[in-house]
This record gives C-alpha cells, structure tokens and sequence, in this order.
C-alpha cells in the first residue's frame, strides 16, 4: 500500500487521498488489535457526518443519534468484513448507513445486501494492487460527483443522501418520472467514463 | 459464467441508494452474486455515497455520543473472529441472496404447478411487489406483450429467447413498464427464473400474465 499520508503537497486531492490511507489504516488496526483509539478517531469522524446523513434522509434527532451508535456499533463488530480492495472506508461507512436506513427509516429488509457481502467473503484476499486501485476509483468518484451537471448531482443527492425514492425525486422536481431515471442513467455513465483512466 | 445481460444503470443506482423494495431487492441481489462485471459496477456507485457521507456538514451529537458507543464495544464481542461464510456449499445452485428464502439447491425446490408446463415457488416477502420462482416446460412460448409495471427476471437454470437475444444462467431481463417482448424456452431443457413484478393487482405482466388465468396471483 501506499504511503501517502506523508507527502507535504497540499492540493485538496491530496489532502482527501490521505484521509482515505488514514482511515484504511484505522481500520487494519481495529482488526488486528482491536484498537480503541483507532475506533474512536473514525467515531469522532464518521459520527456526527452520519448523524447528518440520517437527518436529511428525514430522521429525527433522537432516531439519527441512534443510527449513529448502530452504524458505529456495526463498524466495530464487522470491522473484518471491510475490504480495502473493495474501496474507501466512507463508502463501507455508507454502506451500513444504508442498510441502517433500510431497515429503520424504510422498515424493510437490508438482508440481501448482507448476503451479498456473504458472496464477497468467499473471494480470495486482496492485494495490494486492487487496493491500490479501489482507493484511486473512490477518489476518483468523489471528483466526478463535484464535478457533475447541477440537475444530475441534484438526483444523486435526493437519492443517495435525501433517501427519496424516484417518484418522490420527480415530485419534489416537478419532473416527469422517465426524467428523472434517464438523469440517474447519465449521471452514471459520466462517472464511469471518468474512471476509465483508472483501468 | 459468462453473463450478457445486466441490470440497468438505473436500477443499479437504486440498489446502491437503497430505493428498491424487498422483492427488487433479492432479484438484484441474486444477479449480482452471480455477475462479477455488475459488482464491480455496484462498487462505483456505493462510492458515490461515500464521497456524499465525507462531504456532509458535520452534525452536532447527542451529549455523551462517543461515551455511550465507547461503552458499548467494551461489552461487545472482540470484531477479529472471521465469520463463517454460508456461500461454504460445493453443491449449491441457488444464489447466496435467495437461499434464506428457498435453500440451496433448485433440484430441493417444492413446486406447484401453476399452468400446463409451469410449475410455481412462491417466495414470501415483505411489500406490495410478488416474487416468486417460475419452472416453465421446454418449447414454451407466451403471447407478445408489454409491462403494466416494472418486472425483473433473472434465469437460475435453463435458457429463453426473444426479441432482446438468448437469456441464459446469471442473465437478467430488466425491463421497463414499455417494453414488449415474447420469451420463447428453448427446446433442450426447462428455464428456471426468478421474477419480481411491481404490479400486483393488474396483471400486465409477462410471467403474471402467464399464471393470472390460473392461478390468479
């Protein structure tokens, strides 16, 4: 893996890419010695950014207070289920913030997203090449996110943030429904498109 | 296994955003453990929640938030055992995401029959979509028609074709309420296929369609 927390250039994406190896290496430390220290320092970070998560997706204070201890709690119990290869630790992060909201805000089932995970377990270990790769691609994406067309970062926040389903997007833009799914479309392939350098 | 059709982009975001409902769910989530490409695909857009959750306005926490989780690992389990994975089974051929509903082997399946040639598993999920697994006879075709709502079918065993091409094991018909198609199973062996519909009480859809005169879902 790369030591990049070291480097002394300050460009913002530098800064971000070395956040992103900071938390990687909180969370090597949890899983191998169960660090208390290294999980309070991604609390104090992840905690009050999941807090506000759950508050635009429509929680209640005292219900996102909770989110926030059941993401964090689950953070700690599946710590050895993060996969660097598989990206940042924020997008784990989201991940169980998702799932969280699923089965709190949403009342349903986020069991086939565990199950998945399950599919994952079974593949062989990462090297450091795909991790390499995967916090490029997370980095990546967060540029292209900044960077998207207002109406399309505008639906990708509804959904991803705001927790709307899509015909609550169309209402809430007053936008027909088949214009809201073709922004999402888009908005996909204008990521996808700037992460093929990364391929 | 060599996979030819994937999920629409839009839906993939919507599974990554967590907006489909149980049935979708497990439909999508079936597809992906078979489909490597579509996973890869998941993990960009899961990223896209986690560049939104980095850049989130910080929000102020309830007094005593870090004791209260502090406490709270103290007297949880240590998080270094691995877990034991259930996808441990040589012998399965049901997708992990499916096999809670239905086990793991298709051949273990108890069907009923639901029309001449098709045989039916009803899977029992929280929400208003139906989701249920479909054994439809070799040779069978069904009448050209179009989607009152949404429907997802993803082949587990067996092939069809129609107007969109050849749909074999791990392939995914991700169709809109707009689009017409007319399966046909082919001769060799019967198609095994796991649908979600959306609409449950108009029956638009294809593989509803199909049962309605029967079994009136």
């Amino acid at each position: 893996m790369r030591s990049v927390a070291e480097t002394t250039v300050i460009l913002d994406d530098d800064v971000h890419q070395a956040s992103m190896e900071a938390h990687k290496r909180l969370m090597e430390q949890i899983v191998r010695t169960g660090d208390r220290a290294a999980f309070k320092a991604l609390f104090v970070y992840f905690g009050p950014r999941i807090k506000a998560l759950m508050i635009k997706a429509g929680a209640e204070q005292a219900v996102a207070d909770d989110l926030v201890q059941d993401v964090m709690m689950t953070l700690w119990s599946k710590a050895h289920l993060y996969r660097p290869d598989r990206g940042a630790v924020s997008t784990w992060v989201y991940t169980i913030a998702r799932n969280a909201r699923i089965d709190r805000l949403r009342r349903r089932s986020s069991q086939p997203y565990d199950d998945l995970d399950d599919v994952e377990l079974a593949s062989e270990e990462a090297d450091a090449e795909a991790c390499t790769l995967a916090s490029q691609q997370s980095e990546g994406v967060a540029i292209a996110v900044a960077d998207l067309p207002e109406d399309q970062r505008q639906i990708i926040e509804c959904a991803f943030v705001q927790d709307l389903s899509q015909s609550e997007i169309a209402a809430k833009l007053s936008l027909p429904l088949g214009t809201v799914k073709s922004r999402m479309r888009l908005a996909y392939s204008k990521l996808k498109r700037r992460l093929e350098v990364y391929q | 296994m060599t996979v030819r059709h994937h999920l629409d982009k839009n839906t993939l975001m919507r599974f990554a955003s967590g907006d489909l409902d149980d049935a979708f769910s497990v439909v999508v989530a079936s597809h992906l453990a078979m489909c490597e490409e579509c996973r890869n695909e998941l993990r960009m857009a899961e990223d896209i929640g986690g560049s939104l959750i980095e850049s989130e306005e910080p929000a102020e926490l309830a007094p005593g938030a870090l004791e209260r989780i502090m406490s709270s690992i103290d007297v949880a389990e240590a998080p270094l055992q691995r877990r034991e994975s259930l996808a441990r089974d040589v012998f399965a051929d049901v997708p992990l995401p499916l096999r809670r509903y239905v086990g793991n082997r298709l051949d273990e399946i108890a069907w009923k029959t639901a029309a001449p040639g098709v045989k039916r598993k009803r899977i029992e999920v929280d929400g208003s979509s139906s989701l249920y697994l479909l054994h439809i006879g070799p040779n069978k075709v069904v009448p050209e028609h179009g989607h009152g709502g949404a429907e997802m079918t993803l082949i587990l065993s067996g092939s069809y074709q129609d107007a969109l091409g050849r749909f074999q094991p791990g392939d995914i018909a991700d169709l809109d309420e707009h689009i017409e198609h007319q399966p046909r199973v082919e001769p060799d062996a019967p198609c095994i296929c796991l649908v979600a519909t959306e609409t449950q009480t108009r029956f638009k859809g294809f593989f509803s369609r199909l049962l309605q005169p029967l079994v009136g879902i």
